[in-house]
């Protein structure tokens, strides 16, 4: 029997022939991340401490301190040097600080290879799963079990097939995909299953975009959101970190076995707005009543990669953001804020009266740099607007792509990017 | 097992509003002050130990952050209930603790309730409304992980009694 790209990954990991969803197996971890929200200060620290025992492989734990970095205060900065202090002392030499939200720095950094297993304490380890790699998020104690013994159980996901065929329509991004998938799948439609997304929309979009896809899995409860390994991902392999390693293994047997198949149609797709407070709350842009933006936020693990800023930057480049609103840009990692120094589209955002933020997590989970007040509205190119998530328990967060974001941050208005496509045309 | 007070929501009570983004930067005794805080301010000062947290669908869905079952912990929770949960909320629970067990018909209790909770028979009784509902069986190996007060003291303790 034909096996999905989960069921081949983990085979491989479990060191069998095959696994089948459902069997609950061993894995070996190859890489295991840590944030410093909820790295070694939650429980980590204490547990290994009190077991005595060291970390089992120091040269495949990578720490980022991402969510209180640059720190708002004293308590934050407490922990970051926290963090720093114990990825010294364990003899973590992956380290890194104010280098970006972690899954973009895992990324960057090429500690996501194709067909690994990888876990970290934050939900969205699944955006890796657009390289091929097996990633998922874990809570502190399970990570006291890996960093010991560099190894976890796993129950086998039962996969669901997504399907997406066509072209998509221009002012249609992957985070439209994205919305409009977990429209349809609810937000626990997947929960402890696993998305494979697949078609010929999926196959011609570019890397930056793949990693919005399965970076958002989680908000429909997915345990991972695979993608199939193809010449998109040998490309940005070796242009990346020059490996020329073939993984063409990591596609699905054509007579795999999946839960569910869903099917859609790009060209059908017009863009989306997930609206307070699920995120499967979503709707058509064009069908939400106006609007009123206090807050444009474009940036975050979610929707602050190279070709979003660099789409946002499209529309706003040579115009304004509307009067009385703030646009905070943080692009999803230093080296990406380098790209887009050197290409000058910092150069098209801030003329447009954009603020470039550092590369932080800072405002998408309110924990500092850009939080909203009382009953404001943010749209914002990340991928939670839970209740409260970006500051006051009565602001509204609408989740949005960039090219969504940047139309609104013009007319301060919640605005369908097409209308800019019109009139750029014009 | 013991007749408790129901702390009763419904669908989606995610990660952050249990522990929401201000609260992150406290120790787990600080932090537990917000819990539930955005939704219901009188939660973390009148839920007691012994009380019952109970809500609907997707409990727990969002953030891998193991603060979230720590803090409804720290507050007393000993036994959640609710039709269904998300995965890593699910996991972190026993981990730390407390038992998570499902029940279809959570929909028929409310706040205020007193309720009985059976994990090992699989019987919710809820005497404020004289209805009896089936919820699943915890094995015995996470119900001993509960009375130890978390995964890492129960292998703890095992390791202890290998040793003798």
């Amino acid at each position: 029997m034909g096996m999905t790209i989960s069921e081949k990954i983990l085979a491989r990991a479990a060191g069998q022939d095959s696994v089948k969803a459902g069997e609950i197996i061993w894995v070996q971890v190859d890489k295991a991340m840590m944030d410093d929200i909820l790295g070694p200060r939650v429980e980590i620290a204490d547990n290994l401490k009190k077991q005595n025992r060291p970390v089992w492989d120091p040269e495949k734990v990578v720490i980022v301190s991402d969510h209180y970095t640059p720190p708002a205060n004293i308590k934050q900065a407490n922990i970051v040097k926290f963090t720093r202090d114990w990825a010294k002392d364990n003899h973590i030499d992956n380290y890194y600080e104010f280098a970006g939200p972690c899954h973009q720095v895992m990324v960057d950094k090429g500690h996501a290879i194709p067909g690994t297993v990888v876990v970290g304490t934050d939900s969205h380890t699944t955006t890796y799963g657009a390289l091929g790699c097996f990633s998922t998020g874990i809570g502190s104690t399970e990570m006291s079990g890996v960093l010991m013994t560099g190894k976890i159980w796993l129950k086998v996901p039962q996969s669901i097939h997504i399907l997406w065929e066509g072209d998509l329509r221009e002012g249609v991004m992957a985070k439209d995909v994205s919305l409009r998938t977990i429209k349809e799948l609810g937000h626990a439609g997947a929960t402890y299953k696993a998305m494979e997304y697949d078609g010929s929309t999926i196959r011609s979009m570019i890397m930056d975009e793949r990693l919005c896809l399965s970076n958002m899995a989680v908000e429909a409860g997915a345990k991972v959101g695979m993608i199939g390994y193809d010449h998109v991902t040998a490309e940005y392999l070796e242009g990346q970190h020059g490996i020329t390693d073939r993984f063409d293994w990591i596609n699905a047997d054509t007579d795999a076995v999946y839960e569910r198949r869903l099917r859609f149609r790009a060209e059908d797709l017009v863009p989306q707005v997930a609206c307070p407070h699920e995120v499967d709350n979503v709707t058509d842009v064009e069908k939400l009543e106006k609007t009123k933006v206090d807050q444009v936020y474009i940036g975050s693990c979610t929707g602050g990669r190279y070709h979003d800023l660099k789409m946002a930057a499209m529309f706003l480049k040579g115009r304004k953001v509307a009067s009385g609103i703030r646009v905070l840009v943080s692009p999803a990692s230093r080296d990406i804020y380098n790209q887009c120094l050197r290409d000058g589209i910092f150069n098209d955002l801030a003329g447009a009266g954009c603020t470039i933020l550092g590369s932080t997590c800072g405002a998408c989970l309110g924990v500092h740099s850009g939080n909203i007040g009382d009953n404001e509205v943010c749209v914002a190119t990340t991928n939670r607007n839970f209740l409260g998530r970006m500051g006051s328990k009565t602001s509204g967060v609408y989740l949005a792509s960039p090219l969504t974001a940047a139309a609104s941050a013009i007319t301060g208005y919640i605005t369908d990017p097409r209308e800019f496509l019109q009139e750029e045309r014009a | 097992m013991s007749r408790g007070k129901v702390w009763k929501y419904k669908d989606n009570i995610n990660t952050d509003i249990i522990a929401p983004p201000e609260s992150m930067e406290l120790d787990i005794k600080g932090a537990s002050a917000y819990c539930m805080s955005n939704l219901d301010p009188e939660f973390a000062k009148g839920f007691r130990p012994g009380d019952y947290f109970v809500t609907e669908h997707n409990l727990g869905s969002g953030s891998s952050r193991e603060t979230a079952p720590l803090v409804l912990k720290e507050l007393g929770v000993r036994v959640i209930v609710a039709m269904d949960y998300a995965r890593i909320f699910y996991r972190n629970c026993i981990n730390v603790g407390m038992i998570p067990v499902e029940c279809s018909e959570t929909n028929r209790i409310s706040m205020g309730d007193e309720i009985d909770v059976d994990y090992k028979k699989g019987v919710i009784t809820n005497y404020t409304k004289g209805e009896t509902y089936a919820c699943n069986t915890m094995p015995e190996h996470i119900t001993k992980i509960m009375e130890c007060g978390g995964l890492i003291p129960y292998l703890m303790e095992e390791a202890g009694k290998n040793k003798n």
